[in-house]
Formats: structure tokens, sequence, C-alpha cells
């Protein structure tokens, strides 16, 4: 989780992605922040993150985006 | 509930109550400038026994003077033309009028034959509008339709006139709720003349035959008066211009043997009617004027009582007295324009 | 059958009649039957293409839907004997089954989209390229005239089989049904481009009669058709005057062009829509918004968030995340990262699919290299404003400018300006005379004639300019008061007698200061036969 949010803070230094909730609804990420995030978490987690994960509800807040990341893993 | 019923119905009525107000005020009213736009609805004012109806363009209703031809032979007479009526348009207001009476004779001037199809948008408006609604003015209406003009235009002009709220007169509200008289018994008068000079000949057309269009619409009418029992008559009119082929005179010449109809073109008749172009039309030849119509109502009216036996309805009561009118407005417009136009009268 | 012809609206009036008369098991028949009946009065052959999409998406949807259910079937089953591995095993194989469906489907529903639209321009291209080389003998074109809204349909469809592929939608399994997504008639002509997963939701539910919806969809028709009539195709003669002749008209005009072009598109294609949405609505069914009031963007990347959503977010999520994550750009991302460093590594690819998607945006937009360039420089200038960024985050850190209004009204004005120059490339009929216009404004000074009257010689009279100012003010109104909620729900909360003034005057104003009829060309949608 740490790890993720290293990743999240890096991009956007402003945001608080422990409690921000809405990071696609609020256009805080866009699409070119959600590809280079799935390319640095590819990078730092052994998982694929495909076109079908993309879904608003999966990148809404890091803890949503952790449990991806988590779901992912178990199955490869 | 019941105040929310109240409440629709109100709101319904405003809003029928304002669109046909505005609907009427939109409309253009035809009292001063173009008045042609006006006659077809004139008609349905007048006491309908008429002895004989003219039917077609302004060569019909700008050469023939019904009033004369009530005062010199007691002849009851109406046009209903308006502005480049076309065949099909005429025909139908021929119905439309047999719906209010059974003249015994019609006199179609034949200019008309030369368009199977509506060639004007604004035309079709002139001879359709004034007409009431009836099956026959849905026919005549889906008869004269250019590609896209729409039915529901006609239904509700005020779709078509919707823009002319900034173009608005004093005269739109003036004629609001009634309607101005512009015709005499559907003639249209002008005094004053303009000699026919260097009339130019027609240009040499590709195809002289009328379409079939035209000739399906003659032919209706000519029907239509079998079955009513009404002496038609084809006429064409002394307007050198458009050009008269004679080509087309040759194909109606033809026609008229055939059907058995009485054909007078008034081109030929000159001598006989005494037309005087320098003095006899307004525009150089297209219209007459005042004199030149006088001058063909005469001649026509005294082909009519020799050959058709109309007859002398002078000793009428109520008609004379409704002529009596007439002619006091008749004579009034002509001082009028006489004075308009600058124009010494011997009388 | 255009929406602002007389046929169109007794077309709707007779189904919405119908629709709520007849008992509701007959709604949905009834709805695919008048779908049909629209697209037949465009033109009855077309249908066969419509007919071809939907058939074969259908059928394919249907295919890759059973071998989900049954590889899941078969999964839980043998749920104890097989290993992970081998699960793993099975999982990849059928999924490369679906994925084989899915190809072959794409490929003959692109393909044809690809034919209809594009042979032409490929040809034209071709010749160009032939004579180029020295050459002389031409390819002929080919007849193909554009089955109405196929780019928006074949769009549609395509969204929904790869959304069955992912698994985000089940497959519908009504032939029917499935046709009646495809060919939904409010949305046909230009959009909005919908989804299965939002669309169905409402498309096929039995709807009872409720009055507020019906009467909110008709209130919204209005709208639009305000927008349309008394704006859009009021400013058509003027625009068409200035873009016709480049050489008689620039300068000052081609600035006017450019603002009349960007109103004009505005009022038209939001009009549309909301004809669309508001038909929609009054038949009880939902479509997605497709503008969230575009022009008060503060950059072009917040624009195209806002403007055509459906078609944007459409791109994004069939064309650039799988593209920008595919096996193939990780593999190219590695490959730059371990060359260029890190910095410029990570952002390659993600140039590099954002090049292909403008690319495709532009090429969906029409077939014509105006199309393109338009994309690209959209692309061109979102990917300098990207580089930009830290530049503009230290301005801001330095001036405490950020979120005062005027600075706000000032990246408004500026991101407008942007659109207004982007928007005029596919205005013109050549890319030479787009260019010829924009290098006049800098080279021809002839600012005087702003007011000195000519402008009432564009095909617009004085009372027309007022008409359009006061229209344009009003839907500059109506998107500030939309900001916080909306507007018929506002309207709906005052007395009867403010409402029935507001909404007639409304009609009334549509009735008489709509550019339609005799004189008018009754002008199709911008953003028809795209």
């Amino acid at each position: 989780m740490e790890e993720l949010l290293e990743i999240l803070r890096d991009m956007h230094p402003d945001v608080d992605f422990e409690t921000e909730e809405h990071l696609i609804d609020n256009g805080i990420l866009d699409s070119l922040d959600i590809v280079s995030l799935i390319s640095e978490i590819s990078e730092n987690f052994d998982v694929t993150i495909t076109a079908k994960d993309i879904l608003p509800e999966n990148f809404n807040s890091a803890q949503a985006l952790y449990e991806l990341v988590r779901r992912l893993e178990d199955e490869g | 509930m019941k105040k929310g019923y109240i409440r629709t119905v109100a709101s319904a009525l405003v809003v029928v109550g304002t669109l046909a107000l505005l609907q009427r005020l939109l409309v253009p009213k035809y009292v001063d400038g173009i008045v042609e736009g006006a006659f077809v609805a004139e008609y349905y004012k007048e006491v309908k026994d008429h002895d004989l109806l003219f039917v077609g363009d302004c060569e019909v209703y700008e050469n023939f003077s019904p009033a004369v031809l009530w005062q010199d032979f007691g002849i009851n007479s109406y046009i209903r033309g308006s502005a480049e009526q076309y065949i099909f348009q005429s025909y139908y207001l021929l119905e439309d009028a047999f719906r209010y009476e059974r003249p015994d004779v019609v006199v179609f001037n034949i200019q008309s034959l030369q368009f199977a199809e509506a060639q004007s948008e604004a035309y079709n408006r002139m001879s359709l509008e004034g007409m009431k609604w009836s099956p026959t003015k849905v026919k005549a209406i889906f008869a004269s339709m250019k590609e896209g003009e729409h039915f529901l235009d006609y239904l509700f002009p005020i779709l078509r006139y919707h823009t002319r709220w900034s173009q608005l007169e004093p005269t739109d509200v003036e004629y609001l709720f009634h309607a101005k008289p512009v015709s005499f018994n559907g003639y249209y008068m002008r005094v004053d003349a303009k000699p026919a000079e260097n009339v130019p000949t027609g240009k040499p057309l590709a195809d002289y035959s009328f379409g079939d269009n035209a000739w399906k619409y003659l032919d209706k009418m000519v029907e239509l008066c079998e079955k009513e029992k009404v002496q038609l008559v084809l006429i064409k009119a002394p307007s050198l211009y458009p050009y008269w082929y004679p080509q087309w005179e040759e194909q109606v010449e033809r026609y008229a043997r055939e059907k058995g109809l009485p054909y007078l073109n008034f081109l030929e008749l000159q001598e006989e009617t005494g037309i005087d172009y320098r003095t006899d039309t307004y525009d150089g030849g297209l219209h007459m004027n005042l004199s030149g119509a006088e001058k063909l109502s005469r001649w026509l009216g005294e082909w009519l009582v020799e050959h058709t036996g109309l007859t002398d309805r002078r000793g009428e009561e109520d008609l004379s007295a409704r002529w009596e009118e007439k002619l006091s407005a008749y004579e009034a417009e002509k001082r009028r324009q006489y004075e308009f136009y600058g124009i010494e009268t011997g009388n | 059958m255009l929406f602002t012809s007389y046929a169109f609206l007794g077309f709707a009036a007779g189904l919405l009649l119908l629709y709520y008369l007849l008992p509701r098991r007959c709604q949905q028949p009834l709805l695919l039957g008048a779908s049909c009946l629209f697209y037949l009065a465009a033109g009855p052959k077309y249908i066969l293409y419509i007919l071809f999409t939907a058939l074969t998406v259908w059928f394919t949807g249907v295919r890759m839907g059973r071998n989900t259910q049954k590889a899941a079937a078969y999964l839980k089953e043998h749920k104890e004997e097989l290993g992970k591995e081998e699960k793993k095993a099975y999982r990849e194989g059928q999924k490369r089954v679906r994925r084989r469906w899915l190809a072959g489907c794409l490929v003959l529903n692109i393909g044809v989209l690809a034919v209809v639209k594009y042979t032409n321009f490929f040809l034209a291209n071709l010749n160009g390229l032939l004579t180029a080389a020295g050459r002389t003998g031409q390819l002929s074109f080919f007849a193909l005239a554009l089955p109405m809204g196929i780019s928006f349909y074949t769009f549609q469809a395509v969204g929904y089989l790869v959304d069955v592929y992912r698994g985000t939608v089940e497959a519908e399994e009504g032939p029917f049904r499935f046709l009646l997504f495809v060919s939904f008639f409010p949305q046909l002509i230009q959009g909005p481009i919908s989804r299965f997963g939002d669309l169905s939701q409402t498309l096929y539910a039995p709807h009872a009669f409720d009055g507020r919806q019906v009467s909110f969809g008709l209130q919204r028709m209005l709208w639009g058709y305000f927008k349309k009539l008394v704006v859009a195709d009021r400013l058509l003669a003027a625009v068409m005057t200035i873009v016709g002749d480049v050489g008689a008209y620039q300068g000052a005009y081609a600035v006017v062009g450019m603002l009349f072009y960007t109103v004009q598109l505005y009022a038209d294609f939001t009009g549309g829509i909301d004809v669309t949405i508001g038909l929609a609505q009054a038949l009880g069914i939902t479509v997605k918004e497709n503008f969230e009031r575009p022009y008060f963007s503060k950059s072009l990347k917040e624009y195209w968030r806002r403007w055509h959503i459906s078609m944007c977010s459409w791109f994004r999520d069939y064309l650039f995340y799988p593209l920008s994550t595919s096996k193939a750009m990780q593999r190219f991302t590695k490959f730059t990262r371990k060359n260029l460093g890190d910095k410029v590594g990570r952002r390659l690819p993600v140039y590099v699919s954002s090049f292909v998607v403008w690319f495709s945006t532009g090429l969906w937009h029409g077939a014509s290299w105006n199309f393109i360039v338009w994309g690209l420089l959209n692309y061109a200038v979102l990917m300098a404003s990207e580089e930009l960024e830290p530049l503009y985050a230290k301005f801001h850190a330095r001036f405490s400018v950020e979120g005062r209004l005027w600075y706000r009204l000032l990246q408004v004005g500026r991101t407008f300006a942007l659109v207004c120059v982007l928007n005029i490339f596919d205005c013109y009929a050549t890319l030479g005379e787009t260019v010829q216009a924009i290098g006049s404004v800098f080279t021809v000074h002839n600012w005087g004639v702003l007011w000195d009257g000519s402008l009432l010689k564009l095909g617009l009279a004085g009372l027309d300019y007022g008409i359009l100012t006061g229209g344009c003010f009003l839907m500059l109104g109506v998107s500030l008061i939309q900001r916080s909620g909306s507007v018929r729900e506002r309207i709906g909360r005052r007395p009867y007698w403010v409402r029935f003034i507001l909404w007639y005057g409304l009609f009334l104003a549509v009735l008489l200061m709509g550019a339609y009829g005799v004189g008018y060309d009754a002008s199709q949608f911008i953003y028809n036969r795209f």
C-alpha cells in the first residue's frame, strides 16, 4: 500500500491520496495519468492491469486501486 | 382536480387564441402594391348567381371588365383569376366555384397551358391561400406544391410567414379582421397607358408541345363543364408578350376543333375589337388598361349574346341594385386613378 | 428525416401517443418499428448495413457470452481436480477463443465502415501519390453513399462487443432487443454513442406514463430546437459565405468566421443532442449526457472531457487504454525506459498511443485531411500543455492567481479562442484554404469591416444580429444557472403561470424567430453523416 501511495504522490504531490475517494469522478487522474500509473504498477508489482480493469470504481481511491492489485496478484 | 382542469382549458384557449391572432397578423393582406393576392378570396363575398365566369391568369383579370358586360349587355359575370394562375389552379378554382353556383358560360384563357408544373411558390400562395377550405382546395394545393413546399405551410400559414413580423405595416393591423375590396368582380383596373414598342419576338424553343399535365387539366375542365352542362369558351387574350408561338396556337386550335369548343384568339381580332396598342395597354403590351379592357369586353359581350344565348338581366331588381353600388365604386376608382395619373378625360 | 422537419415532429408525436396508449408490452416492438421506419425513410437500401452490423455483433456477442458461461461452469465443476496453473491455462485458452470471435467481428464491422467511408479518400491520396511518381493514369472513384449514422451505430455496437469480451456487460440474447439498442432512432443521426450498460437499463423496461418525465423531455426538445433553429441555422448562411470564398473574406472576416462557426457548432450539436435526449426522456429512456458546458473549460484538456463526451470516452476506453496497456506497448515502455531514461521513457508510449487516438478521432470525423490535421493539432496542443505543466505549476506557485475570477475568465477565454481556431479546420474546403484564412488574420488588416456595415452583407441583417445576440445570452445564462442544477427543475418549482409564460414564450420564439421554411434550406445537423 505504501509503495502504491508513493507512486501516486509522485504523480500529484498536491493530492491527499489517503482520503480522496473520487480520483476519477473529480477529474484528478486523467487518462494519461492512468496509463503512467499502470506502467508504474507493472514495474513495481508483478501484475498486468489491462484495459478491462480500467473502471472508475477501481481507480477512484488508492484503497480501491490497492485492492485491484491484490486481486490481480491472486489471479496471476 | 377541478382547478387543474380549468387551468388546462384556459391555457389551451390562450395558446389557440394568440396563435390564431398572430397568424392573422402575419399573413400578407395584399391591400396595396401587389393586390392580386387578394382576388381569390374576394369571390366568396359575392351573391353567387353569375351567368359567366372567367378563369385564368392576369390575361383575364386585367383584360376584361365585368362592369362593361353588365352595363352594356346585362351579363352578370365574375373573374376567378390571380397572378400566374396555373392551369390546375384554374381548374380547381372552377370546381370550387361550382360548389356555389352554375353559370351558363365559362371563359378560360389558355395562356397557362405552357406551364405543366408550378413555377413559383409565391404565385402558388397568391392563387391558393384565398380559397375557402374544402376537398377542392386540398386537391389544388397538392396539385400545385413545388419540391420543398409542405401542405402544413398552407394549413397553418403562420409557418410560412413566421418571419414577417419584422416587416409588418399599419395595414396589417387595419385589415386584421376584414379585407379591403381591391377588385371589381375580379377585374384589376389600371387607367394609365404605356405604348407597346419594340415587342421582342419569342426565342425559339426546343419543344413546343404543351406538357401532359397541362393537357390533363384542360381535359378535366372540359369534362367538368360537360358534366355540369356549362358552355366552355377558350380564349387567348391579346397580350403581345409573353410571346404566343404559332406552334402553340396550332395545338390549341386543333384541340378546340376536336372537342367542338369555340376558341377566340384576340391577337388575331385586333381590327374587330379596335385595340390600339399605343393607348390600350399600361405596360407596353403585356396587359390591357381600362380602355383596352372595355373594348375587349364590348366585343366579347356581343359575341356571347350572339353565340351562347346569354340574356339581358338588367330587368332584375335585386341584381340591378347590387350592380348600381358596384358601378359607383367602379366610377369612383376610375376618377381616382385619372387624377392620380394626371390624365385628362373627355367627360 | 431531419429533426427539424415537419415529418419528424409528426413522427415523434405519433410515436409518443401510441407508446403510452398501447399496452406496455407493445412499447419495445413499437420503438423497434419506429427506428426501422426512421431508417427506411433515409433510403431503403441503407437498412441492410445496420442490419448487418446488428446481426453480426449480436451473434458474436452471444457466442462470446456462452463461452464465458461455459468456461465458468467448467472451472466450477473441476474446481478440485485442477491446479492453479492448469486453471490459468484453461482460462487463457478460452480467452483466446473469445478473442478470435472479437477480432473477426471487429474486422468485419470496422471494415464495412472503412470501405464505405474511406475508400474514395484512400483512392484520392493514392492518385496524388501516383501523380507525384509521374504516372498519368488515375484511379476512378466509387459512388458509395454513406449510410445514415454509420459512424455512430458502428461505434456503439463495437463498444458493446468489447464490453462483452471484457465481461463488463452480459451478452444480449434477444436479436430484436439488440437491434433496438443499435438502431434506437433518436440517437441514430448524431449520437450520442451510448454504452450498452447505460442504455439497456431503461431501454427495455416497460414505461408507465410519467407526466413529469414527458413534459421535461418535451421542454428539453423545445430548448434544443431553439438553439438549432434560432441560433445555429441563422448563422449558417454567414458561415457558408465566409468559408465559401476564402479569397474575398480574409483577416477580420476569417476571425468572424471562426467565432460564428464555433457558436453555430455548439448550438447545432448540443441542440440536436437536446432533441435526442429530450425525446428519449419523454419515452422514459435515459440517454447519457454528451456535453457539460464545454465552452466553460479552462483548458483544452478539460474541454475534451466536456465536449462530445460519448465519443471521447469511446476513444479513451476502446482505443487509448487497450493500446497503451497492450503487451507490445509495455515492452516498448520497458525498452524506452532502459534506453532513454525514466522520464522520457515513461512518456513516449503514452504519446504514441495518444497520437493514434487523435489521428483516428480526426479520421472518424470525416474522410479528409482537414479532419486529420484538426485531430493532430488538438494532439499537439494537448501534449504541449502536458509538457508545460511544470511551468504552469511554477507560475501558479509564484503568483497566486489561480482560482481568481478574472484569471479563470482569462483561462476560459483562451480555451474558447483556441477551440475557435481549431474548429475552423473542418470548415474550409481544403487545408490550403484553412491555412490561408488563418494566415490572413496576421497579414490582412481590415478590422474596419467589423463596424463599417460589411457584416450586414454576409446574409445577416441587423435584426438577425440582434436575435443572435439574444440567443447567445440566453444560452450563456442557461449554462450559468445549470452549474447549480437542472434549469427545468428550477422552473418547475415556479407557479403555473410563470412556467406557462416561460415555455410558451420559448415556443413562440422558435416559431417566430426560427430560421426554417421557405427561404431557409433545411440544413442538416452538422454532425449528420459523419
